[in-house]
C-alpha cells in the first residue's frame, strides 16, 4: 500500500459550450495527496477546483490523463471508489422537505450503516454539529450555515476513506464556518481521516498540511503553507495612515499603484499591502509621501495574491474597474440619509427584527454583519421596501421606499444577494431594460450604458448568465449604478467570488464613497468590514453593536485577537452567552 | 454487500420518495383530488347525448293532420319544440343561438300529403355536426312515426313494403355516451398522475443538486429508478379505485370482463405512464421542460388521439401512425373492450404485451438518463 | 411620455426573455403547429373509412345492389366477407369491423313477395357516436334503395344544414382550437412569467425600479397576449388554408374577440403567477386549472348537454365563450350583435383578474 491518496498525472477535460466554445477546465494537471493529512486547493474562479473534485468523486470522466483514487483507478471502476469516499458538493444536496433526522437516516441507510454504529455516530454528528435540538426540524428551515453543517454530517454519516469537501464555506457565516472546521479537524485528529478541500479563504488553507493553488486548470504552486507563504518574505508591510485619513483611502491609493504595489487591503485601522519585488525605493517612498511604514509577518493569502498577480500578468488579464464611476454629489447637510427608528418585524410569532434603530449618513459606507438567519436581510430588505415592517419608522432618503411614489425609488441603487437578472438576456440587453425601467431614454442611456461597460469592462454581447461568477457580480453592480443612485443597496455581493474580484469590487466601492454615495452592505467576509465606516452586527433579530470597526474591535476585548473575524465571533458569542444566563436567571 | 444493501437501500429510498411526496400538498392536490375532480367533470359534464334540443317549428299550415303529425316532436325528451309562425323569426332564433333547428312546414302541406308527396323543410345549424346528425335523426324518425299512427288508425297505408333495417348494436344497446368516455377516463386519469407528477421528480433532484449528493453513495441508478416508481402506483392504485367505483356507481357502467384483468391492465399502463413521465424528467432534467413535454407528449395526445373520443378507425393513416405510437391508445382500446364487450382474449393479450414492452422500454431507458456522470 | 418609455423597456425586456433562444421560440410555436395539423386531421367524429364486413346469405341481385350502393359512398370499406354467422362475434369484439351486414337466406323471397325484407346491421357500440352515425348512414342508403325501386313515401323531409352542409365534425372542432390550443400556452407563460422572476430574484429587482405595479401588469400582459394572438394566426391560417374550411365572418370580429379572450386568459394566467411563490407551483396551479376549462368549454361536447349547475360555472370559464365567439364568427358569418353577449363574461374576467394580480404583486408575501 502506498502512502498516497489521490495520484493524477495529466489530467484534462474540457466542456462545450454552446456559446464560448470549447472551454477547458483542467489543463493537463498533475497532482499527488497524501493519506491521513488535510489538502486544500485554493485559486480564483474558473481555476478547475470543482472539475476536479467531481473527476476524483468519479462524477465526471477525465478526457485523458490517469487518475486513480485510494488505488482504483476511478475512470474504470467508479463505483468501487464511490462506497469508499465521501463527497460533499458546493451545494449539498439536502432534502429539503425532510427532517434533519430523515436526512440523516436517508444517508445512512443508503451507504449501508450498521444500526448499531448508527446511534453512536449521530449523537456525535449531532454534537459537534449541535444541531441535536432541530432534529425534527425540515431541513428547508434551517439557516444556510446550519444547512451547511447539516450536509457535511450527512456526508459523514459513517467513516470514508477519503472525504472531498467541495468549498463548504461559500456563504457560511464565521460561526458557522468555525464549527464546520472544528468537526473535520477532529475527524483528522481522531480518526486519521483524509481530506481534500477546496476553499477561497485563506485561513482555511493555512491549516492545511498541504496546499495546491490553481488557476486556469493549472497548477500554479503547492507546498505546506510555511513553504507557500516564504514566497511572500520580506515584501510584507503595514502602512500606519496619518490622523483623520480612513485606512481605506490609504489602501485605495496604494492599491491603484500596480507597478509598485502587489496588493493591499485595510485592516484594523492600518493597510496591510504587498510590494512588488522589483520596486524601486525610490518610488515606493513617493508613493507613502511621509506615511510610516512596518514590516509585518507574511501571511498564506500574501503569497496567494503575489501569485494571482503573477498570472494575471502573464494573461494580460482584465484590469479592475476603477475611476470615478458615480457622479459627484454635494454634501448637502449633516441630515442622515437613512433613518431607522424602532423597527420590527415580525413572521408569524417569529420575530426576525426586534426593535431596531440606527442612522446612516451621506457618504457613509454602513456594513450590516451578523450570522446566518440573525435578521440582516429582513433588515435590508425593508429598507428598501420590498418587505412591508410590521411597525417602527423608517425612512430612505426622506421617504418610506414601500409607500413612497414610484418616482423615489429612482434613487436607490440595489444589487441583490444572488445573481438576480435575467440570464437568458445579453449584458447590453439587460442594461437597456433597467436604463429603461429607471427612466434612462435615448442618447442619455446609450451614453450610461457604454460607460458603465468600459467601467466595468463588460463584453455587451455576452449572455449574462453564462458569464463567470465575477463578471456576473460586476453586471449586477453596473445595472445597480446605472441610473447613478445617491444611495445603493449591496446585499452580500462578493459571496462566492474570488479574491482579486473582491480587491477590484472594493477598490470601486470605496471611489463611489468618496463622491458621495452612500452605501449600505451586508457581507460574510469579515475583513471586508474594514472598509466601511461603521458596521451594524445583528444575531437572533437583535442589533448587538454599532460602531466603527476599531470601536467594535476594542468593544470586542483583547481575548479576540486582531482581525475582525475574531472580533466579530466573540461579539456574537458574548451576546449569546448573556442571552442563555439571562434566560437561566429568569 | 449486493443482494442485501439493494432491498435496505431501495426501502430508505421508497421511504424518502413517500415523505416527500406526502409533505408536498400540491402532489396530493394533482394525484388524488383533480382525478376526483375529473371524474365527476366528465361523468357529467361531457355528454353527446342530445336533450331538449330546441326546434323552431315554423307552422305555415295548421290543420289537424299537420297538428297531429308535428306533435311527435313533443313526445321525445330530445327535442323541445318552439312553436312560430314566420321564417324570419325562426332563422333570427337560429343566428342568436336560440334554436338548434328550423322544421318548417308548408302552407300547402296537408293538400301535397294527401297526394302523396308531402314534403317537411328541416333547416339545422350544422356547426355542431354531432348534434344537427341527431336531431335530424330524432326530428324525422319523430315525424314519421307520427304519421304511420295516423296512417295505422285511417287504415291508410303511408310506406310501402321493401326494405327494412334492422339494427343490433352491440356492446352498447342505448347508444350511451357515458359507457364510452367512462372508460376512457381511467386512461386519463392514469395517464395524468403517472407522466406529470413523475415528470418533476428527477428534474426536482437535478435543479436541488440533491442527485449529485447520491451520486456519491452506494445508490445505484435502478434502485432510483424504482423508488420513484413505487408511491406514485399506490397513488395510481387509488385513482383507480376511484374510477371503478364512479363507474359502477355513480354512472352505471357495465363491466362485462372480469375485474382482475381491468385491474391488471389499468396497473400496466399506470407503470407506463410512470416510466414516460421519469423518463422525461431524466431526459430534460429541467422540471418546466419536464412538465411542458408531459403535458404535449402524454396528456394532450391522450386525449385527442387515442381514441378517446374520435374513432381511431375514422383517422387518416399518417394520424393512424401515430396514434398507434401511443401506449395510451392500447391500453384505451384494451379497457372499452373489458368494460363494455367483455374479455376478448386477443386485444387483451395484444394490449397487455404491448404495455409490458413499454413499461420495460422505459424503465429501461430512465434507468439509462441517470447514469451516474455529470456530463 | 416617460411611462410610455418605462412602459416601452419593460415589453421590450419581456419579448426578448421570452423569443431569445431558438429553442424557446421553437417550444412557443411548433406545438400550436403540430397540434393543429395533428388534432385537425385526427380529431374527427366523421365515418371516413368505415370498416365493415359482410354476410350475405342471399346472394340475390338485391342484397348485390344493397352492397354495392354502401361501398359507392366511400364512407364504408369493407374488410371481410363472411360465411356464416358464428364469424359475425369475432369481427365485432375485436373492433376490427365497426359494423357487420347481414342478408338472411330468405331475404330475396320476402321482398319479391312484397313482404318486409329485413337487413340486419351488427354494430360495435363501444364508441357510442361512431355506432350511431354509421347506423343512420346505412338506414339512408336503405331508404334511397326503396326509393328507386319505387316504394315512395308519402312524406319527404328535406334537411339542410346551415353553416355546415356536410355535417363535417372538423368544421366544428378546427375553429375552436384556434381559442382553445393557443389558450394552453398563453395562460402557462403568463402564470410563469411573474414566479419566474420571483424564483430567479429578479422581482426584486424589478420592483426597486420606479415602475408602478401597473406598469409591471401591462409590461407583462402585452407580451402574452400578443404571443397568444401569434399562435390563434397560425391555427387560423392552418384551419382556413390548408384545411380549406370556409370563413364566413368578418375577420376583425373575430380577432376584437380573441383579443378580449386572450386578455382574460392572460388575466387568469397572472393572477396565479402573482400567487404562487414558486415556478412549480404556477404550474400545477395552472394545470389544474386547465383541466376544467377545457371540458366545460364546449370544446369536445356541447355546453348545452351539462347538467344546469355545471353550465352555470361555465359562465367563469373565458374559453367556453371564446370558443363560441370564434365559432359563430367563423361559420355563421355572426356579426357583433350577435355575438356581443359573448363579450360580457370576458371583459369581466379581465376585469377581475388584471386588478387583482397587480394587487397581489406588491402585497402577496414572500
Amino acid at each position: 500500500m502506498t502512502d498516497l491518496t489521490v495520484t493524477a498525472e495529466n489530467l484534462r477535460r474540457s466542456f462545450d459550450d454552446p456559446n464560448i466554445g470549447k472551454v477547458v477546465a483542467v489543463d493537463g494537471l498533475s497532482i499527488s495527496v497524501r493519506k491521513g493529512e488535510l489538502t486544500a486547493l485554493v485559486g480564483p474562479d474558473g481555476a478547475g477546483k470543482t472539475t476536479l473534485m467531481r473527476m476524483f468523486a468519479g462524477h465526471l470522466k477525465p478526457q485523458s490523463g490517469s487518475l486513480s483514487v485510494l488505488g482504483i483507478d476511478v475512470a474504470q471502476d467508479p463505483q468501487s471508489v464511490q462506497d469508499r469516499i465521501s463527497y460533499m458538493p458546493q451545494r449539498f444536496g439536502l432534502y429539503e422537505d425532510l427532517s434533519v433526522q430523515e436526512n440523516l437516516d436517508l444517508y445512512a441507510d443508503l451507504h449501508g450503516v450498521p444500526a448499531e454504529q448508527r446511534q453512536e455516530r449521530f449523537g456525535r454528528m449531532l454534537e459537534m454539529t449541535d444541531m441535536a435540538r432541530f432534529t425534527e426540524r425540515p431541513a428547508g428551515k434551517l439557516s444556510g450555515g446550519m444547512k451547511q453543517k447539516l450536509g457535511l454530517a450527512c456526508t459523514l454519516v459513517r467513516s470514508p476513506d477519503l472525504l472531498l469537501l467541495d468549498e463548504p464555506s461559500v456563504g457560511v457565516d464565521p460561526l458557522s464556518r468555525r464549527d464546520l472546521w472544528k468537526i473535520v479537524q477532529q475527524l483528522v485528529d481522531d480518526e486519521g481521516l483524509s481530506v481534500i478541500v477546496s476553499t477561497a479563504y485563506m485561513d482555511e488553507a493555512e491549516r492545511c498540511a498541504q496546499v495546491f493553488v490553481m488557476d486556469k486548470g493549472r497548477l500554479l504552486a503547492h507546498g505546506t503553507p510555511a513553504e507557500l507563504t516564504s514566497r511572500a518574505k520580506g515584501l510584507t508591510y503595514t502602512a500606519i495612515p496619518l490622523s483623520g485619513m480612513p485606512a481605506r483611502d490609504l489602501q485605495a491609493g496604494l492599491i491603484d499603484a500596480r507597478d509598485l504595489i502587489i496588493d493591499a487591503t485595510p485592516q484594523a485601522g492600518n493597510a496591510r499591502f504587498i510590494r512588488q519585488p522589483t520596486a524601486d525605493e525610490a518610488d515606493l517612498r513617493d508613493l507613502l509621501g511621509g506615511i510610516d511604514t512596518e514590516p509585518r509577518q507574511e501571511e498564506l493569502e500574501d503569497a496567494f495574491m503575489m501569485l494571482l498577480r503573477e498570472q494575471e500578468q502573464e494573461d494580460k488579464g482584465a484590469s479592475a474597474a476603477t475611476g470615478v464611476v458615480g457622479r459627484k454629489q454635494a454634501i448637502k447637510d449633516d441630515k442622515p440619509v437613512i433613518v431607522v427608528r424602532d423597527l420590527v418585524r415580525k413572521f408569524g410569532d417569529f420575530t426576525a427584527v426586534a426593535s431596531t434603530s440606527f442612522d446612516v449618513a451621506q457618504g457613509e459606507i454602513f456594513g450590516l454583519l451578523g450570522p446566518n438567519g440573525a435578521g440582516k436581510t429582513t433588515t435590508f430588505r425593508m429598507l428598501c421596501g420590498l418587505l412591508p415592517a410590521t411597525s417602527g419608522h423608517l425612512e430612505v432618503a426622506g421617504r418610506n421606499l414601500r409607500t413612497a411614489r414610484a418616482q423615489a425609488r429612482a434613487r436607490i441603487g440595489y444589487v441583490a444577494q444572488k445573481f438576480a437578472l435575467y440570464s437568458n438576456l445579453t449584458v447590453r440587453e439587460n442594461l437597456e431594460f433597467f436604463g429603461g425601467a429607471y427612466g434612462l431614454r435615448g442618447r442619455t442611456l446609450k451614453n450610461r450604458i457604454r460607460e458603465v461597460l468600459g467601467q466595468f469592462d463588460l463584453d455587451p454581447s455576452a449572455q449574462s448568465g453564462q458569464l463567470p461568477a465575477g463578471f456576473k457580480q460586476r453586471l449586477a453592480m453596473a445595472t445597480g449604478l446605472l441610473h447613478q443612485p445617491e444611495i445603493l443597496f449591496l446585499d452580500e455581493p462578493t459571496s462566492g467570488i474570488d479574491p482579486l474580484a473582491r480587491r477590484a469590487f472594493w477598490r470601486m466601492i470605496t471611489a463611489l464613497a468618496q463622491t458621495g454615495v452612500t452605501i449600505i452592505i451586508t457581507t460574510h467576509f469579515m475583513e471586508e468590514a474594514e472598509y466601511c465606516d461603521r458596521i451594524a452586527i445583528q444575531d437572533a433579530g437583535e442589533m448587538l453593536i454599532i460602531g466603527t470597526p476599531r470601536e467594535v474591535r476594542a468593544q470586542a476585548g483583547d481575548r479576540a485577537g486582531q482581525t475582525m473575524n475574531d472580533a466579530f465571533i466573540a461579539v456574537v458569542e458574548q451576546h449569546r452567552a448573556d442571552s442563555r444566563s439571562r434566560q437561566v436567571a429568569a | 454487500m449486493s443482494g442485501s444493501g439493494f432491498i435496505s437501500r431501495l426501502i430508505a429510498l421508497t421511504r424518502k420518495e413517500t415523505r416527500q411526496m406526502l409533505r408536498d400538498r400540491s402532489n396530493l392536490v394533482v394525484g388524488l383530488l383533480l382525478p376526483l375532480v375529473l371524474i365527476l367533470l366528465f361523468g357529467y359534464g361531457l355528454s353527446f347525448d342530445v336533450t331538449d334540443a330546441r326546434v323552431a317549428v315554423v307552422l305555415e299550415d295548421s290543420s289537424p293532420i299537420t297538428l297531429n303529425a308535428v306533435a311527435g316532436l313533443e313526445g321525445t325528451d330530445y327535442l323541445s319544440p318552439i312553436w312560430l309562425h314566420s321564417m324570419p323569426e325562426a332563422e333570427a332564433m337560429i343566428r342568436a343561438g336560440e334554436a338548434e333547428a328550423i322544421l318548417r312546414v308548408p302552407a300547402e302541406f296537408t293538400t301535397d300529403l294527401a297526394q302523396g308527396r308531402g314534403t317537411l323543410q328541416l333547416i339545422l345549424n350544422g356547426v355542431d355536426s354531432n348534434t344537427s346528425q341527431s336531431i335530424d335523426g330524432y326530428a324525422t324518425g319523430a315525424i314519421s312515426n307520427a304519421l304511420e299512427h295516423l296512417a295505422d288508425r285511417s287504415d291508410t297505408r303511408f310506406t310501402g313494403s321493401g326494405v327494412t333495417v334492422v339494427t343490433r348494436t352491440w356492446f352498447n344497446e342505448a347508444g350511451n355516451s357515458t359507457w364510452f368516455l367512462v372508460p376512457g377516463l381511467i386512461v386519463l386519469v392514469m395517464t395524468l398522475v403517472g407522466a406529470f407528477l413523475t415528470s418533476l421528480l428527477i428534474a426536482r433532484e437535478w435543479e436541488r443538486g440533491t442527485l449529485e449528493s447520491l451520486f456519491v453513495t452506494p445508490v445505484r441508478p435502478l434502485e432510483l429508478v424504482l423508488s420513484k416508481l413505487a408511491p406514485y402506483l399506490i397513488i395510481g392504485a387509488i385513482d383507480l379505485i376511484m374510477c371503478l367505483l364512479a363507474a359502477r356507481y355513480l354512472f352505471e357502467v357495465p363491466m362485462r370482463g372480469s375485474l382482475w384483468l381491468v385491474v391488471l391492465s389499468s396497473m400496466l399502463y399506470l407503470l407506463v405512464s410512470l416510466g414516460l413521465g421519469l423518463w422525461i424528467s431524466g431526459v430534460t432534467r429541467n422540471q418546466f421542460a419536464a412538465s411542458q413535454m408531459a403535458l404535449l407528449i402524454s396528456f394532450m395526445p391522450a386525449m385527442m388521439l387515442s381514441g378517446f373520443v374520435f374513432d381511431l378507425r375514422n383517422v387518416p393513416v399518417a394520424v393512424q401512425v401515430i396514434s398507434q405510437a401511443l401506449p395510451a391508445t392500447h391500453f384505451m382500446s384494451v379497457i372499452k373492450t373489458l368494460f363494455l364487450a367483455g374479455d376478448y382474449w386477443p386485444t387483451v393479450i395484444r394490449g397487455l404485451g404491448i404495455l409490458t414492452c413499454y413499461a420495460a422500454v422505459l424503465i429501461w431507458a430512465t434507468h439509462r438518463t441517470l447514469a451516474k456522470r455529470l456530463d | 411620455m416617460l411611462y410610455l418609455a418605462q412602459l416601452f423597456a419593460l415589453i421590450r425586456k419581456e419579448l426578448r426573455a421570452i423569443l431569445k433562444d431558438p429553442s424557446s421560440r421553437a417550444l412557443l410555436f411548433a406545438p400550436a403547429l403540430m397540434q393543429a395539423l395533428l388534432f385537425g386531421s385526427g380529431a374527427t367524429y366523421d365515418l371516413t373509412h368505415a370498416p365493415y364486413a359482410v354476410l350475405d346469405q342471399s346472394r340475390s341481385a338485391a342484397s348485390t345492389e344493397i352492397i354495392a350502393r354502401l361501398e359507392g359512398t366511400g364512407v364504408f370499406q369493407r374488410i371481410a366477407t363472411l360465411d356464416n354467422s358464428s364469424q359475425i362475434a369475432g369481427q365485432i369484439e375485436s373492433g376490427d369491423a365497426l359494423l357487420v351486414l347481414q342478408f338472411q337466406p330468405d331475404f330475396a323471397a320476402k321482398l319479391s313477395g312484397g313482404a318486409e325484407a329485413p337487413v340486419q346491421v351488427i354494430l360495435d357500440g363501444r364508441n357510442s357516436s361512431t355506432a350511431g352515425l354509421a347506423s343512420a348512414y346505412v338506414s339512408s342508403i336503405i331508404a334511397a334503395y326503396n326509393a328507386d325501386q319505387g316504394a315512395v313515401p308519402p312524406l319527404t323531409i328535406v334537411s339542410r344544414a346551415w353553416f355546415n352542409p356536410n355535417f363535417e365534425s372538423r368544421w366544428n372542432l378546427m375553429p375552436a382550437l384556434i381559442a382553445s390550443l393557443s389558450m394552453l400556452q398563453t395562460l402557462m407563460l403568463a402564470a410563469l412569467s411573474v414566479a419566474r422572476e420571483r424564483e430567479q430574484g429578479t422581482f426584486d429587482q424589478l420592483q426597486v425600479t420606479p415602475l408602478t405595479p401597473t406598469q409591471i401588469l401591462i409590461g407583462k400582459a402585452l407580451p402574452s397576449i400578443l404571443v397568444g394572438l401569434l399562435q390563434s394566426t397560425i391555427i387560423y391560417l392552418i384551419i382556413r388554408y390548408w384545411f380549406g374550411i370556409p370563413m364566413n365572418g368578418q375577420v376583425w370580429l373575430m380577432y376584437l374577440g380573441l383579443i378580449t379572450f386572450t386578455t382574460a386568459a392572460v388575466g387568469l394566467g397572472l393572477s396565479i403567477s402573482a400567487v404562487a411563490l414558486t415556478m412549480q407551483q404556477a404550474m400545477l396551479y395552472t394545470f389544474i386549472l386547465i383541466m376544467p376549462l377545457m371540458l366545460l368549454s364546449g370544446l369536445l361536447t356541447p355546453v348545452r348537454n351539462m347538467p344546469e349547475i355545471l353550465q352555470w360555472i361555465t359562465y367563469a370559464n373565458p374559453l367556453r365563450f371564446g370558443i363560441d365567439l370564434v365559432r359563430r364568427v367563423y361559420l355563421e358569418g355572426a356579426g357583433f350583435r350577435d355575438v356581443s353577449f359573448d363579450f360580457v363574461p370576458l371583459l369581466a374576467i379581465a376585469a377581475v383578474t388584471l386588478p387583482l394580480a397587480a394587487w397581489l404583486f406588491r402585497n402577496r408575501l414572500s
